[in-house]
């Protein structure tokens, strides 16, 4: 007995105690205020918990309280990253509520907000990825030199570079100037040259290669029935976009691919956002060429830009979902016929792609769980709304 | 391919981008990143921070006519006003206290958008930091006030558009007065002149 109480634990047999470790909410791998509560024996992962709702701040019972107009502002915060996206699905939910045609014009300058808002998005979210990776600051630096240019056309359109405020119901808020569509186009024209460098850098590195390549598979069964979207669904080689399946707006009038990975683990899910920015270029070139004059605003929505207590859509409920960069974005609004919506949800990609977490760490390294949460790409403000 | 050849073609990339960091133009590929509080990027027009209320001419001759709209509309509520009264308690179209809490203010623009006396619009100044957010960080009635010029000098394609319908609208409104004028006088002239010929019309009946 007394030779038992002295022995070192696990001498002999080697057995060991697991571990249960803290990563977050203040670590710099978890984008944000996040914790995730890791047991590990070893330094194989065993369970982990995801811990989330430190940046809850009750979007949706705000939205509630508030002018249909008084919620646009407070959905740039949802994924600060891509404001515009999230400002086009919350107003095609309003109006198919109130049933609002919304003028060419509008529709095309929404689909290039769009797309150069999934630019911006994928870029960052590789150079993101690399950080975890340990590549410090070279990736995301390049990253964010091309995402400046392009926030510097959004602070040129709409007023600010992240919380743009910019669509409003049948509409967008302000025209975009000739000058603007130059300069867009000459983003299209050196981006391209841009991601080529960028995939130089990266697509064939050999270290980025053995710590992505079979790390944190997604197979597809998987992905299919805990109902992740976006690029995280399309890595695991599931044909599902939302541009295509849903034919919002006026996808249907451009030309593009929908690029699907293989294996579904982190490389995949690396090249996918790479595949898709050179897809997003396609349609925004097609749509700077081909975008039509007109009015910005359905003539319906002009009167309530000025008083939005007065706009009161019928009384029903909507469900739109846009293609945001993470995935199906969807909101839920239901009107009681009066200025404040009677119920507002957010269907948010980030938080749904999270919930498989568990799945793809177990068995991995506390390393590689870093970087697989880096490859779903989250957003905390989106997360926790 | 030999291993370490995808490496070494990576650090030709960021050796390539050291390079001409130093000496290419900005859009090519050089520093665009400038000094800041030394030097200073142009500001776009559309830039809006933190909204300032619009005098004309004088401080006194504000438009704000504390209607209270902008309030209503902010939100995350951040308008505090309230309405100026006279002597007699006459109600006044002015604001007596016009509170904006930057550190409530989420620089949206919708009290932009819902103003109809074009009386409060959004700045470009942002050096507002401060060490103590209640004293400074509340902006009272007169730190909010800027002049029409000012107004011109950030934003003047915005400016003068804004002033041409408001001069336009005045005089259609001058122009209604006087219309309204000339009626009421052409009115009263008629009136002058169908009254005299009034009185001798029952004695020729009669």
């Amino acid at each position: 007995m007394t030779e038992k109480t002295f022995s070192l634990h696990g001498a002999g047999d080697m057995d060991t105690q697991t571990l249960e470790i803290n990563i977050g909410p203040q670590h710099p791998s978890t984008h944000g205020v996040f914790r995730m509560n890791v047991v590990l024996d070893g330094e194989t992962i065993v369970s982990l918990k995801p811990v989330m709702g430190y940046l809850h701040r009750n979007h949706e019972q705000i939205a509630e309280n508030m002018s249909y107009t008084g919620s646009m502002p407070y959905t740039d915060r949802l994924d600060y990253f891509n404001s515009m996206s999230n400002n086009f699905g919350y107003a095609m939910a309003v109006e198919k509520l109130a049933n609002i045609e919304v003028p060419e014009r509008a529709h095309y300058i929404r689909i290039i907000m769009a797309e150069l808002t999934r630019l911006v998005n994928h870029v960052s979210v590789i150079g993101f990825l690399l950080n975890d990776l340990g590549a410090f600051f070279t990736p995301v630096l390049y990253a964010f030199r091309e995402r400046e240019k392009i926030l510097d056309i959004f602070e040129e359109v709409a007023g600010a570079r992240m919380m743009c405020n910019y669509l409003r119901f049948g509409g967008v808020k302000y025209d975009l100037s000739p000058e603007v569509l130059a300069r867009i186009a000459g983003i299209l024209k050196k981006f391209p040259k841009f991601l080529e460098e960028f995939e130089t850098l990266l697509t064939k590195n050999e270290i980025l290669c053995m710590r992505c390549q079979n790390v944190g598979v997604l197979p597809a069964e998987l992905a299919v029935s805990a109902s992740v979207t976006g690029p995280m669904l399309r890595a695991s080689g599931v044909n599902y976009d939302i541009r295509k399946a849903d034919n919002y707006s006026l996808y249907e009038r451009f030309k593009f691919r929908v690029p699907l990975g293989q294996k579904g683990d982190v490389y995949d899910r690396y090249y996918v956002r790479i595949l898709e920015m050179r897809e997003s270029l396609k349609i925004l070139e097609q749509a700077v060429k081909e975008i039509p004059a007109g009015d910005i605003m359905s003539k319906k929505m002009v009167p309530f830009l000025k008083s939005p207590r007065n706009f009161k859509p019928p009384v029903g409920e909507a469900y739109a979902r846009v293609e945001a960069p993470k995935g199906e974005l969807g909101y839920y609004v239901v009107s009681d016929g009066t200025a404040q919506p009677w119920r507002y949800h957010v269907r948010a990609p980030s938080f749904i792609n999270l919930t498989i977490l568990e799945d793809l760490c177990i068995g991995q390294k506390v390393a590689d769980a870093i970087i697989i949460l880096g490859s779903v790409d989250i957003v905390l403000g989106e997360l926790d709304r | 391919m030999i291993f370490g050849t995808g490496i070494l073609q990576g650090l030709m990339v960021t050796l390539k981008n050291f390079v001409t960091s130093y000496f290419k133009a900005p859009d090519e590929g050089g520093i665009f990143t400038v000094e800041y509080p030394e030097k200073r990027l142009p500001e776009k027009e559309r830039f809006r921070n933190f909204p300032f209320l619009l005098y004309d001419k004088n401080p006194e001759n504000l438009r704000c006519v504390a209607c209270d709209i902008c309030a209503k509309e902010c939100p995350p509520k951040c308008i505090y006003i309230v309405r100026e009264f006279d002597k007699d308690g006459k109600p006044l179209k002015r604001p007596a206290v016009f509170d904006i809490d930057f550190t409530v203010c989420m620089n949206c623009g919708i009290c932009e958008e819902a103003c109809p006396f074009d009386a409060i619009y959004m700045d470009h100044e942002f050096e507002i930091a401060s060490a103590d957010r209640h004293a400074k960080l509340l902006y009272h009635r007169d730190d909010l006030l800027k002049s029409n010029e000012y107004f011109h000098k950030i934003r003047p394609t915005d400016a003068s558009a804004i002033d041409a319908r408001r001069r336009e609208a005045e005089e259609k409104k001058k122009a209604a007065e006087a219309a309204a004028l000339a009626a009421q006088k052409a009115k009263e002239a008629a009136a002058a002149q169908a009254k005299p010929p009034e009185p001798p019309k029952p004695a020729a009946g009669a």
